[in-house]
């Protein structure tokens, strides 16, 4: 590969890198920090591709929208409509125990990826929706990289405001003991339900960027393997509750993906062609090595300082112990 | 006619959906965590089935005697290897796990089985018409196995003594463990037990369809609905479950699209969820 070659690949890598930062941060808020079980990612991510695709691409007689609005419509878009998907399942569902609502968020992901197949007229069908325009139908590739960067930005600092809030301080008390929570007046469906619609959104709006990166989106690009499991390897490889733990895991765990498929290529002939077989099965081993060796992951979660008390005080406090 | 000849088969889709759902509600039941393997459990015991019947031109009853073997054993090693671990930190890490599970043992059956479709036996079998219902030599295989191995289960759950404390640990864990259930030996033989049942179930799977390395992580989520449905933790509301979802996935298509037949499995698994959460069987409370 020439310097060209790198250069252009290097952009492709933090941009793609930087769109699943999104969503580790998003599953960061909803796992890490609330507790709330998600394995539909794929499916919020869809929800806003297909939704910020339709708003901002160019009309097509063979589906429905294609408005051609700007970007921010589409990401708006994406936002509200992945929100909103996650506000019906669920309040349907988010009072359940962590395993039936893994179960129900893999299932609306599943049943999302089937309406997306089967509503042709709306969603182009298997076909998918080619010709979504990059941000400012600009041609240079780091005005994408960009925007990606500045939702990775905003979105840490939010998240990271999130976390040290007494919004944040209710949904780890949910999640470290919800009997506690709800003795102390929480109402703890409630906050689980926000956490798990404000993680979604996020979702989607990673769902926008994506299709405006990539241009074209099909149902193929939403299966779980992509989707859900790679964020959730990151997240765990980075540390969950752990912000800056969540952006680096994602970094890492995208690297060691991207250069597996390097690895894959050394293989001989009749396994060169299951490379990608090869590369998920390398890549479940790893997830399971961390959970069991190191299941706090790379940046364990640190809780936030106690309010009430400022530093000042409490080196005073320390001072008089000692 | 129409609604009978889909009564039949959503009788032969509940069949393969209650085996599987048995195994996944007493994982639950004993060991207390959604085991999101195994409908790639299930593909693997369909597979090794293949291996038989294509390389020794084993008959399909036959060849499913070592599935069964690989199966259990394979669930036991996973649950050595990964599951018994993770048990003592956090139960809800268990679900992660089981999750890489899924897609590492899909990886492992595309690797040495290769992406394509596959079938047991090539040709075409005659059906029988009885009274204008098509019934395939295929599907009777598999009312048949099926009824089989809940008589099996049924014998084993009622009259053996490790039956009796799978299910003893499935009602109460606490009081089974101070009653002196072997509490290590029964995670055990669940693993067996339920691995066997897997094998059979992907086994009859292959029989009624084809075999493709995502068969069984297709079909995961009816088999969880059909678990909820049943009561979790409940081996006969398993059966019953199974069968009601597999007719229902079955007559939805008199009013809907039959691409949609997933999400009348998942609308069932939701209303349950909401409105009756123990099941039909008064599985165990949330």
């Amino acid at each position: 590969m020439n310097y060209l070659g790198f250069y252009h690949y290097g952009i492709y890598f933090l941009t793609t890198a930087g769109i699943f930062g999104v969503m580790a941060l998003a599953l960061n808020i909803q796992w890490g920090l609330s507790g709330v079980f998600n394995l539909g990612i794929a499916g919020f991510f869809a929800v806003g591709a297909y939704a910020s695709a339709l708003m901002t691409g160019a009309p097509d007689p063979e589906h429905w929208g294609g408005f051609a609005l700007p970007l921010i419509v589409g990401i708006v878009a994406a936002m509200l409509t992945s929100g909103l998907v996650a506000f019906v399942i669920g309040a349907a569902t988010i009072r359940l125990r962590s395993d039936y609502l893994a179960i129900a968020t893999l299932g609306i992901a599943e049943i999302i990826r089937l309406v997306i197949k089967n509503e042709g007229e709306i969603t182009g069908g298997v076909r998918g929706l080619t010709g979504i325009p990059s941000p400012f139908n600009s041609d240079n590739q780091l005005v994408m990289l960009a925007i990606v960067l500045i939702a990775v930005v905003v979105l840490y600092w939010l998240a990271d405001r999130a976390r040290i809030s007494p919004w944040g301080r209710v949904l780890r008390g949910i999640r470290e003991n919800e009997d506690a929570a709800m003795a102390a007046g929480k109402y703890v469906t409630r906050f689980r339900l926000e956490a798990f619609v404000v993680g979604a959104a996020f979702m989607g709006l990673a769902g926008a960027l994506y299709a405006s990166f990539i241009g074209f989106i099909s149902p193929e690009a939403f299966k779980p393997v992509y989707g859900t499991f790679l964020i959730w390897v990151m997240l765990i490889a980075g540390g969950s509750g752990n912000n800056v733990g969540a952006l680096v895991g994602t970094f890492l765990v995208w690297l060691v993906w991207s250069f597996s498929s390097l690895l894959t290529d050394l293989l001989p002939g009749g396994l060169a062609t299951q490379a990608g077989a090869v590369r998920i099965l390398l890549i479940g081993l790893l997830l399971q090595v961390i959970l069991l060796a190191r299941p706090e992951g790379l940046f364990p979660e640190k809780s936030p300082p106690l309010i009430g008390r400022s530093r000042k005080t409490r080196g005073d406090i320390q001072q008089k112990h000692s | 006619m129409e609604f009978l000849q889909l009564t039949y088969n959503g009788l032969v889709l509940g069949s393969i959906l209650a085996l599987g759902a048995i195994g996944v509600t007493m994982i639950f039941g004993v060991l207390r965590f959604a085991h999101f393997a195994h409908g790639d459990l299930m593909t693997v015991g369909a597979y090794v089935a293949l291996t038989f019947v294509h390389w020794l031109a084993w008959p399909i009853w036959l060849a499913a005697l070592p599935a069964i073997a690989v199966t259990s054993i394979l669930a036991v090693v996973l649950d050595q290897l990964f599951y018994r671990r993770l048990r003592r930190v956090a139960p809800v890490i268990l679900l992660i796990s089981s999750f890489a599970t899924a897609l590492m043992l899909r990886a492992l059956v595309q690797i040495i089985w290769g992406p394509d479709n596959q079938v047991y036996a090539t040709g075409i079998s005659i059906p029988y018409r009885i009274a204008g219902l098509v019934i395939t030599p295929d599907s009777l295989k598999v009312l048949g196995a099926t009824a089989l191995m809940v008589v099996v289960v049924h014998l084993f759950l009622a009259h053996t003594k490790m039956g009796k404390s799978m299910r003893a640990m499935s009602d109460n864990v606490d009081l089974a463990r101070i009653s002196g259930v072997p509490v290590k030996r029964v995670i055990f033989w669940t693993w067996v037990f339920a691995g066997a049942l897997t094998a059979v179930a992907g086994i009859l799977l292959g029989v009624d369809t084809r075999l493709i390395p995502t068969m069984g992580w297709n079909i995961l989520l009816p088999i969880f609905a059909a678990a909820i449905l049943g009561g979790v933790g409940r081996p006969y509301g398993a059966v019953l479950g199974g069968l009601i979802i597999g007719l229902a996935m079955n007559y939805s298509v008199l009013f809907m699209p039959s691409a949609y037949k997933l999400a009348v499995a998942f609308i069932i698994m939701i209303a349950v969820l909401i409105l009756r959460p123990q099941g039909l069987l008064k599985g165990i409370s949330l």
